[in-house]
């Protein structure tokens, strides 16, 4: 029973944080049509961009995790516009197949500049002087829950109905899913279809940089290639529960962390495969995943 | 007429077999160790680049998961060279450094992979475009997992101490075979079948294409060459690690076929020469400390930099590569008789 029940939380955090990550591929898909392969490498600067803020601020400033994680989230929503300024924008009516590969050269890019600049070695993340940690319930029969780990879960929490309130009631969510649903007609609409589309990236930028940042507050430590597996894991997520689909970005978030903390507990050397599997089974049954609806090819 | 015609073909082969073959015996192993390693390795790229530009770039299906049938082949192939109970003569014949068990090992490895190709290709029939790269890409990685903790070979500590029989006979050999082979299939029935899947699927299934039999077909060919690379690969550099597969393997092979234009066999082949001695010559410049900035060209990670600046401007200003979808004496023949070398009209995937 206790062994399920830290399944359970542990997938319900690891969840939380993957689908924070997985809405910003989602999102980007449902107005581009692209798969944001650089979005883990977003998540990796976020996770940088908390360590240094972290660093200079902690014995500074009250709240010292709010002000990390809101500097972090700042920069690399601009970092995220850039992105799309310089790279996407060129290939934006390109076939899929091209922006693809222009997504894969930005995500080698960030991460192999960033190991030139600031080194390939892991640096420790300053966990304890942002938010120390004690351990809140510590019964019989029930898992162990650490403070870090709820508020960790928390945040995720938090920012995800944060964004869940953009797109459903501001004008700009409205104006995001106009675009996704037809970016002509909404240009023909008088939607600066430019502005929303740097908007997403901003907005998708901003939720990698949060979840980098809760990542690296969870396990500890930053390094360039941190962002591939959980930026990998969360694409996975984005695809399981419908790529474009919001709800479904979060239905597939808890989904594989659920399956990754269960898979870790019994076989833990194979826990990436059984989530590539888990990927793979659900794509051989529901091609358009969980929640997507299945395109029809018209003529 | 056509026995003639058929001799002239054979007689070329032929000629380039032997050719191949002095060049192993009287120049190639005179050569600096270097360019050696460097002549291999673009052979062992074109190889598996020229498998991948029949996925890729004539069948129109994205595949990500190169890396993973180039570990299926090379490790098999391993298993068959080291582990596998050959006859003796085998071992030794025709002679110690050719001996005929190499090719069938090869031939083995390449036979394993496209069981695996196989088996990724079935899911080819469902998805399309982003959801088949994904899946593929996913393949790739539960393949690199799977070796991590397979421990008859070697698991996390690689499979060491692989007999070094690849030789330029060897890899040269393949890469004129598999040439040969991906040429004159794409000149052929089945090959424009092929195309049609990439130039429109639905357009392709009304005239009566069976688009679901060359997706597959082009998966298991394309498998093969990559797990014949892949054991080319591993008997050179005599050690297997399942990190050697890893998804930036894949990613490197893409951007050879993706340079050397999807869809074009010459352009891939001189796309791997250059993509293999690009990054191995930029090492030289590490040692010129003198001029500031260019031995920062020498740096391990700068080489994926360039890489990846070289992917993105790539898609931005020539999408289609350096020879499009044409081959490179097409180009040159349009150029010589001054007609405008308009490339064929290749429509935009949906």
């Amino acid at each position: 029973m206790e062994v399920v029940l830290q399944v359970l939380l542990n997938g319900l955090i690891l969840g939380s944080v993957y689908a924070l990550i997985a809405l910003g591929y989602t999102m980007v898909y449902g107005v581009l049509r692209l798969i944001n392969f650089a979005h883990g490498d977003v998540l990796m600067l976020g996770a940088f961009a908390g360590y240094f803020v972290g660093n200079a601020v902690a014995e500074v400033m009250p709240f010292p995790l709010l002000v990390t994680l809101i500097a972090s989230m700042a920069i690399c929503a601009a970092i995220g516009v850039l992105i799309e300024r310089l790279a996407y924008k060129p290939v934006r009516s390109a076939p899929s197949l091209t922006s693809l590969i222009t997504a894969m050269g930005v995500s080698l890019f960030l991460e192999y500049t960033t190991a030139l600049v600031l080194g390939p070695t892991p640096r420790g993340f300053p966990q304890d002087k942002l938010l120390p940690d004690s351990t809140l319930i510590h019964a019989a029969g029930f898992p162990d829950v650490h403070s870090r780990d709820l508020v960790v879960m928390a945040t995720a929490l938090v920012l995800l109905g944060v964004l869940y309130y953009i797109v459903a009631h501001t004008r700009m969510g409205k104006a995001m899913r106009a675009v996704s649903f037809d970016k002509d007609a909404s240009r023909l609409m008088g939607i600066n279809v430019d502005r929303v589309i740097s908007f997403t990236f901003a907005v998708g930028a901003a939720l990698a940089a949060g979840g980098g940042v809760l990542y690296a507050l969870k396990y500890g430590r930053v390094e360039p290639y941190m962002g591939i597996y959980p930026g990998l894991k969360a694409f996975i997520a984005a695809v399981l529960g419908g790529i474009g689909s919001i709800p479904g970005a979060m239905l597939g978030g808890l989904l594989i962390g659920f399956t990754e903390a269960g898979a870790s507990y019994f076989f833990s050397t194979y826990r990436d495969a059984v989530v590539f599997s888990v990927l793979v089974l659900v794509l051989l049954v529901r091609p358009a995943g969980i929640l997507g609806r299945g395109m029809v090819e018209k003529v | 007429m056509n026995t003639a015609h058929y001799l002239k073909k054979w007689g070329i082969l032929l000629g380039a077999v032997v050719l191949l073959f002095c060049i192993e015996e009287f120049a190639f192993w005179a050569i600096n160790g270097f360019w050696q390693n460097l002549i291999i390795l673009a052979g062992i790229n074109m190889v598996a680049a020229l498998g991948l530009n029949l996925i890729n770039g004539y069948c129109g299906q994205f595949s990500l998961g190169h890396a993973g049938f180039m570990a299926i082949g090379g490790y098999t192939t391993a298993f068959f060279t080291m582990r596998f109970a050959w006859p003796d003569w085998m071992m030794h014949m025709p002679t110690d450094r050719y001996p005929i068990m190499f090719p069938l090992s090869l031939i083995l490895g390449g036979l394993v992979a496209a069981v695996a190709g196989l088996i990724v290709g079935i899911p080819s029939l469902r998805l399309k475009g982003d959801y088949l790269a994904i899946v593929t890409l996913a393949f790739g990685e539960i393949v690199r997992v799977f070796l991590l903790n397979f421990d008859y070979m070697g698991a996390a500590r690689g499979l060491t101490d692989i007999p070094k029989i690849s030789s330029f006979f060897w890899v040269y050999g393949c890469v004129l075979l598999a040439t040969v082979v991906v040429l004159n299939l794409i000149n052929s029935s089945p090959g424009r079948a092929i195309i049609s899947v990439r130039e429109d699927e639905l357009a392709a299934e009304v005239m009566g294409v069976w688009t679901t039999y060359y997706k597959v077909a082009s998966f298991l060919m394309g498998a093969f060459l990559a797990g014949v690379a892949g054991g080319l690969m591993g008997h050179w550099l005599q050690i297997l690690t399942p990190e050697k597969f890893n998804f930036v393997l894949s990613i490197e092979i893409v951007v050879i076929v993706v340079v050397g234009g999807m869809g074009s066999t010459s352009g891939v082949l001189l796309a791997a020469i250059l993509l293999t001695a690009l990054p191995e010559l930029l090492r030289f410049t590490s040692g010129m400390a003198a001029v500031p900035g260019l031995s920062l060209l020498g740096q391990p990670s700068m080489r994926m930099i360039l890489y990846s600046l070289m992917m993105i401007l790539l898609m931005i200003y020539r999408p289609k590569g350096l020879c499009g979808n044409r081959e490179i004496w097409d180009i040159l023949k349009n150029r010589a008789s001054g007609t405008p070398s308009e490339p064929r009209k290749k429509q935009a995937m949906p």
